[in-house]
């Protein structure tokens, strides 16, 4: 199988595209699909200042270098979630090795138990019945919307990718999650001062994709999974949709970007549209359903946290 | 030629393209890449007796 563009031996074939292309060809095809991306979902401008969520796997490590090769102003904002099995440590590695390669960019980090108190497997065991993928979700959620809020920054910047992106409407559909449909989208606005804009540059892009250009850019991202993901929903929905795709070239594609179709045909409600009212946390400030302390704030004190009472089911 | 995926490796004999061989060893080639002797390759690639095959997982999630 020969590169299209050139006709070297191809390194990768996209089928869903019908492009095969060669290592070469594929780091230069890669942010040009990214930047028509940020361009046709208007997520943000090169005048805009953005800060990206870094975990240190190959997704935001390949955005970040993505995105710095375009020009765009991007931070990175890492937090240490305190994962056992010297997962967080490898993790935080991973980043502060990326940046030890690129004078000049900016890496914020967060030490979740060193600046709040106690990492994520601590606050699972406090909160018996609350799952650490839950938690997780909402310590870095609020975070990042914290930390995007004080920088004055335009944006919050994902590295959710096209698998990502299909699993989890898979599953909302599945289960006729209609709030959870109306808030996925490659943007999704602020639907409240003190609540970011967040965008995902990668959401037309696949995982091998994304991870054969981290690969080829020689990348060094955290290979293993969090110990905690095994065995995760998302995955055995990929494994499902992967499946879906061996027998029928294009279906994620399909799904996804049809969704979003239906949505806007249909006239269905959409994160625009969405406008739940919201109150500022009583120790925070950050916009909450509920009036007095957020979900976020509740995990540190004796109040019950309800599994709902977090505004913003992203990230 | 040797196959590694994870912690476990598999002898196959050469002359088959590289999405066979993913599949003989009960992978979803969807869910990996592949690279020979270190160098990212497409699935229609033949493999050789005395190549070494790594399959590197890509998905994700949690």
């Amino acid at each position: 199988m020969k590169c299209r563009l050139c006709g070297a031996t191809a390194a990768i074939n996209m089928r869903q595209h019908r492009l095969a292309l060669c290592a070469g060809h594929l780091i230069e095809w890669v942010p040009r699909h990214v930047a028509r991306t940020i361009e046709k979902y208007a997520m943000f401008t090169p005048e805009e200042r953005v800060l990206l969520a870094v975990s240190g796997g190959k997704d935001s490590l390949a955005l970040w270098d993505i995105l710095l090769r375009l020009g765009y102003q991007v931070d990175g904002l890492h937090i240490n979630l305190g994962i056992e099995q010297g997962y967080s440590a490898a993790s935080q590695a991973r980043v502060e090795k990326f940046v030890a390669t690129r004078p000049g960019t900016r890496l914020y980090t967060v030490d979740l138990k060193g600046q709040y108190g106690a990492s994520v497997p601590e606050l699972v065991r406090r909160r018996r019945g609350r799952k650490p993928c839950s938690v997780c979700g909402l310590v870095k959620r609020h975070i990042m919307n914290q930390k995007a809020c004080e920088g004055g920054y335009a944006a919050i910047v994902t590295g959710h990718n096209l698998d990502d992106e299909v699993a989890v409407l898979l599953q909302n559909a599945l289960h006729w999650n209609v709030g959870y449909l109306a808030r996925q989208a490659p943007v999704l606005p602020p639907s409240s001062a003190g609540l970011a804009r967040k965008v995902k540059p990668l959401v037309r892009l696949r995982e091998r994709e994304v991870a054969a250009y981290a690969l080829l850019r020689g990348i060094d991202y955290i290979y293993d999974e969090c110990p905690h993901a095994q065995g995760a929903t998302t995955l055995f929905y990929k494994d499902i949709l992967n499946q879906l795709e061996s027998r029928s070239r294009g279906t994620k594609e399909m799904f996804y970007l049809g969704f979003l179709r239906a949505r806007s045909e249909m006239g269905l409600p959409g994160p625009e549209l969405e406008r739940a009212e919201l109150h500022p946390c009583s120790r925070c400030g950050q916009p909450t359903t509920a009036p007095g302390l957020c979900a976020f704030c509740r995990l540190w004190t004796g109040e019950h946290v309800r599994e709902s009472g977090e505004f913003d089911g992203e990230f | 030629m040797k196959v590694i995926y994870r912690d476990k490796t598999w002898e196959l004999r050469g002359g088959m393209t590289v999405r066979d061989a993913i599949r003989k060893v009960g992978v979803d080639p969807e869910a990996v890449l592949a690279l020979r002797n270190g160098v990212l390759v497409n699935e229609e690639t033949i493999l050789e007796d005395d190549d070494e095959l790594k399959l590197v997982a890509v998905v994700s999630g949690g």
